[in-house]
């Protein structure tokens, strides 16, 4: 959040330099040298993130981004960056977050940007931006790539969030900075981005400090921020650059990334803006806006595919499992924003199930390799992307499917799926193949497999489908395990599909996304679903209500002067 | 199931049924178990019999009145509906004047399949409650139209299991079975209506059965026939024109018993009723009581009188209004309300409701109005016969056990009473124990060709205009 002082606010009027395309849309690609709000330097095995916000290349009109606060399209450029360490960096281990502004780190997201946003943009801004900050924490769990969070000065709201997502936050310790979450007493809201799960679960803050932490404008700084957990360390301004190269560097010894790596540049990737359609290479979504429903559909890959770690590499970005996630990356971020009313993905695939085994075959074998692990990693993130997408998700299995291994999982993502059955046509009916990578390879945010979720863990139905694993499944046998939810034949194909879209569309789709989250995060709780349960129920909940958003309240009166007038009913 | 039976030379049809795949696969596992249902909870003994029957074999108006002796279990149930309509509109409701719905809108496919089952239960059902009428059957005219009406009832649960199979896919398919599955009066698997678990125990329950349950019917066929699923209203529409007949029996069948009575206490000159039960003819007393039971326990079929699923059913175009398109509003009736009853202070009251969520009482009033005709038309026997006494529909809040008048006590003349005063009556208002054994020792079976049972007059005239001792029924 932003907490700069009265007097330093004044509203932008000028057109903002943004990511959108010419029809309006946002897009979520983009390149280091187009950044306008960080810069990455590499040195050895550490880089540095800088963040420095141009305060007037807003996303949206309405706004000036000042001391480094963020709006999405600053948090595209971040996605970018750590994807790119990820992918053209293999010898970097740590990823040294900071400013490049003095005495400001980070002051979150900007308030006169949430106040001019409607409800769901807010909400689909602070998904994405959990998302990248789950993504860091991901990267350092499964990938060995190391945050840390040098915090050179004030550090409030998201800009706090941002350094709890990272390994280690190192605070300087100049009597000024802090690190604060001023949400609740300056705006009457709460924090985002994770920031009260991440101080109790991950940092462990005894509950009563961060009860006075959260309700504190001004924060908490030095050695009482050490005390408190807020922060790992403290150092004074003449030796904080020091220290933060030494932990840098002790946290890069921890790493397995290799020196010797041959990065992949990621070229941008490419996509065919069409009325009805955004085609990529191996992802095409058709878009029914008067059905209010869009078509995924992933293909196989083609033609010889690489089976070493040579071919791979001299593949790089156009290597398909790197692709394919790419390109259904930014599909799935491109709908989510700038589809808002197409409620119901319907998730295809389409081409040889035996080319996707064989490619997760290579995925698996070599799965140790920095590259396919952090190929791995991004699949990972983009499937852990589509659970937590406020849309009602469909699976369409038919003819000319394959719905194998990796692409089997997106039909277990789904909320519902249908598979065609065509009793008089064994080789035409459609199959799927569950294989090794469903059992773990992709876990969920709840750090399961969708077949372990599928199964609330139940041994004899996750066994009995392992014990099936390699098989061409048919409709019936698909159905017998469990694995799909409706079996139609082609006579009753056509009307049972339309009519489950139908009746779908019809629905509240605030009850759906409330009631298709509740389903899909069905068991085991953690950090991070508990972030985005906590984020959808109390957040969206409190940014609804008179007290933050009415004509008087906290939000919408912050930096105005005038003291918001709270509804005192206890809810 | 033997393959490659030709259903549609088997099953008259006017929806293509030899192209329709779907259909055809779901005749195959239905037709079975349907006639296997027939076989074992229709006319009791009487699948061996030639019945003189009308068959419909299209749907112009020489093609549904085909008559001929038939065994019951070869009858060629048929899948009928009227002729489309190019260029239907909806007449009513939120979605009026956009095109009518050729297909389930998903939206609405829980309530419209949910109005079809209900529907499609009923007709069974009847079959169920009558199937040892034909033993006690006071003539072989009366036989007949008794399996005529059995038979109809099948062709009508044809035409539901039709939409069910055509239109609601495997949830249809499972629907249809379960139509069959449940049985009028098992305590396990009851039919979804109350007043189709009831016995129709004797002639004089059947012909009041048909009489006004068969129009409640008629009126739900009526505000079906006005739905924005056109092959909803294209099938009730055709249905329509065979649930005529049954009213009739059930019209001319109390008037043959009234007239029957009327000429007993002529003869006599008495209007004791123990006399002219000696006389082995039902008195009007009793008439009167089965009368009430049957009016009453119908009009709780139209529903609850303040209900959301009507007024879900119409806004969203699933069911109309009697008549819908001949009246003169605005087909959409926001803001309007209409009068239902309520008891307050011991006194019946009239209280307004929104109108959408009044329409089963809409529909419930018209019912009234038009069932009140054929008693009107009853007491035009008792005229002729100069006899004083009048048959009369009871209040309409008179026995209720639906809606916000089940539990009250209300005498057939509209005033609220007390459970003493109303146990003290209930043998003057209802059917008594006595009353239905009284009935039931008339029973007997009469079946000589124009031969007709004590207690009932014949009729003016035969069926197809076949003389009153033609061979309805041939016992094989």
């Amino acid at each position: 959040m932003n907490v700069a002082s009265a007097s330093e606010i004044e509203l932008s009027e000028g057109t903002p330099k943004t990511v959108t395309s010419a029809n309006g849309n946002i897009d979520y690609r983009t390149e280091p040298s187009s950044y306008r709000h960080w810069s990455l330097a590499f040195d050895d095995v550490v880089a540095t993130l800088s963040m420095n916000v141009d305060e007037n290349a807003g996303l949206k009109p309405g706004y000036k981004l000042k001391l480094n606060s963020y709006d999405l399209g600053v948090d595209i450029e971040l996605h970018d960056a750590v994807n790119r360490v990820r992918f053209e960096h293999p010898e970097v281990r740590t990823v040294v977050v900071t400013s490049a502004r003095d005495r400001i780190f980070c002051s979150g997201a900007n308030i006169f940007m949430l106040g001019v946003s409607s409800h769901g943009w807010k909400v689909n801004f602070c998904k994405f931006t959990n998302e990248t900050r789950n993504g860091l924490e991901d990267s350092s769990q499964y990938s060995g790539l190391k945050f840390l969070a040098a915090v050179n000065g004030a550090c409030a709201g998201g800009g706090y969030e941002l350094a709890l997502a990272c390994d280690e936050i190192l605070l300087i310790d100049d009597r000024s900075s802090s690190v604060s979450l001023p949400e609740v007493p300056l705006l009457g809201v709460l924090p985002g981005t994770g920031g009260l799960t991440r101080v109790t679960d991950k940092r462990h803050v005894r509950h009563d400090l961060a009860d006075i932490f959260c309700t504190t404008t001004e924060g908490v700084r030095g050695q009482k921020a050490k005390d408190w957990r807020l922060v790992d360390d403290i150092a004074k301004p003449a030796v904080f650059a020091g220290r933060v190269r030494e932990r840098a560097l002790q946290l890069a010894a921890g790493s397995d990334r290799p020196a010797d790596g041959k990065g992949v540049s990621l070229t941008r990737v490419e996509r065919k803006d069409e009325p009805y359609a955004l085609r990529y290479a191996n992802v095409t979504v058709e878009i029914d806006r008067a059905k209010r429903n869009a078509t995924f559909t992933m293909k196989a890959p083609t033609g010889k595919q690489p089976d070493s770690i040579q071919g791979i590499e001299a593949a790089g970005v156009n290597w398909w499992p790197l692709a394919m996630a790419r390109e259904l990356d930014d599909a799935i971020l491109s709908m989510r924003t700038n589809e808002v009313d197409v409620g119901t993905w319907i998730l295809k695939t389409e081409g040889d199930a035996a080319a996707v085994l064989a490619s997760d075959a290579v995925l698996m074998k070599h799965k140790d390799h920095w590259l396919v692990r952090e190929t791995i990693g991004l699949i990972r993130r983009t499937f852990s992307r589509i659970d937590v997408s406020s849309r009602s998700l469909f699976a369409l299995i038919e003819s000319e499917s394959c719905f194998a291994g990796s692409l089997l999982e997106l039909a277990l993502a789904c909320d519902r799926t249908y598979m065609l059955a065509l009793p008089d046509d064994a080789d035409r009916a459609p199959k799927i193949t569950v294989s090794d990578v469903n059992f773990g390879l992709f876990p969920m945010a709840t750090g399961q497999s969708r077949l372990a979720r599928r199964f609330y863990e139940e041994v004899p139905a996750v066994e009995a489908v392992r014990a099936k694993a390699g098989m061409q499944l048919d409709a019936d046998a698909a159905f017998a395990l469990g694995l799909v939810t409706s079996a139609p034949d082609d006579i009753d194909w056509t009307d049972e599909v339309r009519i489950a879209l139908e009746e779908r569309a019809a629905m509240s789709p605030d009850a759906l996304t409330g009631m298709e989250a509740n389903l899909r995060f069905n068991g085991t709780e953690n950090m991070v679903t508990r972030i985005f349960g906590r984020l959808t129920a109390w957040q969206n909940w409190i940014f609804q209500r008179p007290n933050a958003v009415g004509e008087k309240g906290a939000l919408k009166l912050y930096g105005k002067g005038e003291k918001s007038q709270f509804d005192f009913n206890r809810v | 199931m033997q393959t490659g039976i030709n259903y549609s030379d088997k099953i008259p049809n006017n929806v293509n049924l030899s192209e329709d795949k779907a259909l055809q696969r779901a005749l195959e596992h239905w037709q079975p178990n349907y006639l296997s249902w027939w076989n074992d909870m229709g006319p009791e003994g009487a699948m061996q019999h030639d019945v003189y029957l009308r068959t419909a074999v299209s749907v112009d108006p020489g093609g549904w009145a085909q008559f001929g002796h038939v065994k019951m279990p070869d009858y060629r149930w048929g899948i009928f509906m009227n002729p489309k309509e190019e260029g239907r509109t909806i007449g009513f409701g939120e979605h009026k004047g956009e095109a009518a719905w050729q297909d389930v809108p998903g939206e609405h496919r829980a309530n419209l399949r949910r109005i079809i089952v209900t529907q499609g239960d009923t007709e069974p059902a009847s079959v169920e409650q009558q199937r040892h009428l034909g033993l006690t059957a006071p003539s072989m005219y009366d036989l007949r139209n008794l399996f005529q009406i059995n038979v109809e009832e099948g062709r009508h649960l044809w035409a539901m299991v039709y939409l069910l199979h055509k239109h609601f896919g495997r949830d249809g398919r499972e629907e249809a079975d379960a139509l069959l599955q449940r049985n009028s009066g098992d305590a396990d698997n009851p039919r979804i209506l109350g007043a189709f678990n009831e016995k129709t125990p004797d002639w004089l329950a059947f012909f009041m059965f048909t009489y006004f349950t068969d129009r409640d019917g008629k009126f739900q066929l009526c505000a079906l026939a006005e739905s924005a699923f056109d092959p909803l209203a294209r099938t009730t529409k055709f249905m329509l024109t065979e649930e005529a007949h049954h009213m009739f029996v059930g019209e001319s069948g109390i008037s043959r018993v009234i007239a029957r009575t009327a000429a007993v206490m002529n003869e006599l000159k008495t209007d004791d009723p123990a006399k002219i039960r000696a006389a082995g003819v039902i008195d009007l007393d009793t008439i009167q009581r089965y009368l009430n039971f049957h009016y009453s326990v119908t009009i709780d079929l139209f529903g609850a009188d303040e209900s959301s699923n009507a007024a879900i059913f119409y806004n969203s175009g699933l069911k109309g209004r009697f008549e819908e398109t001949k009246r003169a509003d605005d087909h959409q009736l926001q803001g309007q309300t209409y009068g239902v009853l309520a008891v307050q202070n011991d006194t019946l009251i009239e209280r307004q409701v929104p109108m959408l969520n009044g329409l089963n009482e809409v529909l419930r009033d018209d019912y009234i109005k038009d069932s009140v005709g054929g008693v009107g038309r009853w007491n035009k026997v008792l005229e002729k016969a100069g006899i004083a006494f009048r048959l009369t529909v009871p209040h309409k809040a008179f026995n209720r056990k639906i809606g916000m008048l089940a539990g009250v006590k209300i005498s057939p003349d509209g005033r609220v009473v007390s459970e003493v005063e109303f146990a003290a009556n209930e043998k003057h208002w209802l059917p008594s124990v006595e009353d239905r054994a009284f009935v039931a020792s008339l029973m007997h079976r009469v079946v000589e060709p124009g031969k007709f049972a004590n207690w009932i007059a014949p009729p003016v005239m035969g069926i197809n205009r076949q003389p009153a001792d033609f061979d309805y029924v041939r016992f094989n």
